[in-house]
């Protein structure tokens, strides 16, 4: 790379905080969780997995956690996607392929309503709890 | 740049990779590559995390896995179950509790307590990666120092930060930034001092490895301040991945216009060049520093004058260490008044401290200063290993002094070390506990500063020799009660009459030991006993005769056949031919060996 004046360090600043920010964790209070089991896998979750990533990317939202666990127990409508979001509650959709991936970034995440014909439980506080699901 | 669904963060400080690091990251790339999740998945090699006790340790995000003890085959199992089943590897997390719960990074207690400002980024950037830097708020204090700031307006702002030196001595920054300044020559130098020579004290070594390019920044900016056009750094050849890593730094810099002619556009321009030391402690002295950077035999000469009007190659030149440095970048970007809302009254922000000896988590550890030994040592570092007694922490290094039990509370400033006969030093802490003799451990100390010695002064030639003597005779039982008295003498007549700050301080642990273990001492002296069993010329080894059951075990392993007796039968040590090794003792499955 050439010598940079003073407005090209502070755009190439822009850029790469950008792509750092990816990796923090800190101050991220929404997260998605995608269910990675075998038979996530097999439904299609990495897909879904990198639609919500892509999503999130085109959307500029930098407070979105994408973590991945293993089988919630679902399996008969996998792929299944836990979505948290402050202030609304904890909700697993389920049957999430691509397109709903995306829905759910903008519906639920962005516009804060759900994404009613995918959602398969609302788990009852106590379950998180002691299940540690959290 | 691509978007990745994991990242994986492998240290790649010294103390990891030494235990192969950076085969189990080039294994993770392969295994990567393997399962086709390249592109999804960023493998970084970051700097020292500072939990080296639990090293190599690999961090994935998003899910903050913090795997410890991670060896090269383990690459394997990380990539197949973690990154491509999205299950974390629960035998390698770190286990807080024993009950391998997984514990988040912010729940570990060796960082809740820490607070980092010169390891910001260790651990989290690339540092082979400039645009990693940049993306942390990287050379924004750069852009202020040249573009907005006069150089009164930086030197003003180090003022308020209240930030001393993180040396050893303390010396107000600003201070010394601007008599360099107000000296009036044409050509100044910047200089850092990366000759990190304590025994056990490897901060500076983990910053430069961790975060370079913050040095480059810092010194950039003091040349702003001072009115210097060219900078060194002066680190010793013994830290290779540092050099490298620093040199990798420059070159970027310079290629971005960050480093070299005409800064960012601008009319400043700075240069720094590397100086390899050959690994003399003296070295770290400011004028011994400084006559190796000329090419001369590294020894101090007396000061006034001072460096800051007469320093490399006779010009003003403005000398801090790497810690010092470091600050630098965040009080110029954050503010000084930002600054020193941290610590206390009279030492502001942050010390970085290298726990090391007797402790459960060895570590660097980075603190806010007025935190008290206590923290450190029980909490951050998870106590004594083994069960064991605490007795005593010697901070400073062979320049600084023991601190008892009874001081735990004490909290860690430069006055109140001070207070307790030890120093601040570079931040060296060596915690010891009840096996440790302090009698030995001030011989141990003293032998490394005569060794270290240049020779210039007589104090500290003829003195550390004397006082050395004077220790290995106590040692041997051999010693007299009028040597505690010697042992005062000569360390004051040192610690008065020494040429530079090796001789002046190489007497500090004797008399802080002394002070704080005088009945130590007079055991050695009067009993001819070591209460810690450590001196072998004062201890001997024997066998309980109702605890042994005549396994024969202690009489395998003795390596000179000291010890004879059948077969179910009591055994013996023949005293004359023990070396004292302590072979029996450890490997004793009965507690039947004991020391007298």
């Amino acid at each position: 790379m050439a010598k940079m004046t003073l407005e090209e360090l502070r755009k190439l600043r822009e850029e790469q905080k950008k792509g750092l920010s990816r990796r923090d964790v800190e101050n991220k209070d929404t997260q998605i969780i995608v269910g990675m089991g075998t038979c996530g896998i097999a439904a299609g979750a990495k897909e879904t997995l990198n639609a919500f990533i892509q999503e999130l990317e085109d959307s500029e939202l930098n407070n979105v956690r994408v973590t991945q666990t293993g089988c919630m127990g679902l399996c008969y409508v996998e792929p299944t996607v836990e979505v948290i979001v402050p202030g609304m509650p904890d909700v697993i959709y389920g049957k999430v392929d691509a397109d709903v991936a995306r829905k759910i970034v903008r519906k639920h995440i962005i516009n804060k309503a759900l994404v009613n014909d995918h959602v398969y439980d609302k788990p009852a506080a106590d379950i998180v709890e002691e299940g540690g699901a959290k | 740049m691509g978007t990745y669904n994991h990242y994986i963060l492998v240290c790649g400080g010294t103390g990891c990779e030494s235990a192969k690091s950076d085969q189990l990251y080039k294994n993770l790339i392969h295994e990567c590559e393997k399962v086709n999740c390249k592109g999804s998945t960023q493998i970084v090699k970051t700097g020292c995390f500072g939990f080296c006790e639990q090293g190599p340790i690999v961090k994935v995000l998003p899910e903050e896995s913090f795997y410890v003890h991670v060896t090269p085959e383990d690459a394997k199992e990380i990539i197949e179950e973690h990154i491509v089943k999205g299950r974390e590897v629960t035998r390698l997390l770190y286990d807080k509790s024993e009950s391998k719960k997984r514990a988040a990074i912010d729940e570990i207690d060796f960082y809740q307590k820490q607070f980092r400002i010169v390891l910001r980024n260790c651990g989290v950037i690339d540092p082979e990666n400039i645009n990693e830097y940049i993306a942390r708020d990287g050379y924004v204090a750069l852009e202020k120092a040249v573009f907005e700031m006069s150089p009164e307006d930086i030197i003003e702002e180090v003022k308020k930060s209240g930030l001393r030196g993180r040396g050893g001595a303390g010396f107000p920054t600003w201070m010394k930034w601007n008599f360099t300044k107000h000296a009036e020559d044409p050509v100044k130098y910047i200089v850092c001092n990366a000759d990190e020579g304590d025994p056990g004290a490897y901060m500076d070594r983990s910053t430069l490895e961790g975060d370079p390019h913050s040095i480059l920044e810092a010194m950039t900016i003091g040349g702003k301040a001072v009115g210097a056009n060219y900078g060194y750094i002066y680190i010793r050849a013994e830290y290779p991945l540092a050099i490298k890593r620093l040199k990798i730094a420059m070159e970027q810099a310079r290629e971005m216009g960050l480093l070299g002619d005409n800064i960012l556009g601008s009319d400043f321009s700075f240069d720094i060049e590397i100086r390899l030391g050959a690994g003399a402690f003296v070295c770290g002295e400011e004028t011994a520093l400084l006559r190796s950077i000329e090419g001369e035999r590294g020894m101090p000469t007396p000061r006034p004058p001072f460096p800051a009007t007469h320093g490399a190659f006779g010009k003003p030149s403005v000398i801090n260490n790497v810690e010092t440095w470091t600050n630098i970048p965040v009080i110029i970007h954050k503010g000084g008044d930002w600054f020193a809302k941290i610590g206390t009254e009279d030492s502001k922000g942050t010390k970085v401290f290298a726990l090391t000896g007797k402790i459960r988590n060895s570590g660097l550890v980075e603190v806010p200063m007025g935190t008290t030994l206590r923290e450190i040592v029980f909490d951050i570092g998870g106590g004594i290993a083994d069960g064991k007694e605490f007795k005593a922490v010697q901070t400073g290094g062979p320049s600084g002094g023991v601190i008892t039990k009874d001081y735990l509370d004490t909290p860690i400033d430069y006055v109140h070390l001070k207070e307790l006969g030890s120093i601040m030093g570079s931040g060296g802490m060596i915690v010891m506990d009840e096996d440790d003799c302090m009698v030995d451990i001030a011989k141990f100390y003293l032998g490394f500063c005569v060794d270290e010695s240049c020779g210039k002064c007589a104090p500290c030639r003829i003195g550390g020799r004397t006082l050395y003597n004077i220790l290995d005779r106590i040692t041997k039982g051999e010693g007299e009660l009028d040597d505690l008295h010697k042992i005062k003498e000569v360390g004051h007549a040192m610690q008065k009459a020494s040429l530079c700050g090796l001789g002046q301080t190489a007497p500090n642990p004797v008399l802080s030991t002394l002070h704080y273990f005088e009945d130590e001492y007079k055991a050695h002296i009067k009993d001819h006993r070591c209460p810690a069993g450590k001196c072998k010329k004062l201890i001997s080894y024997h066998i309980l005769a109702d605890k042994c059951i005549g396994c024969g075990l202690c009489a395998r392993r003795c390596p000179v056949n000291a010890i004879s007796g059948e077969i179910r039968q009591l055994h013996g040590i023949d005293q004359d031919t023990c070396i004292k090794c302590g072979e029996c003792y450890h490997v004793c499955k009965f507690d039947a060996v004991y020391v007298r």
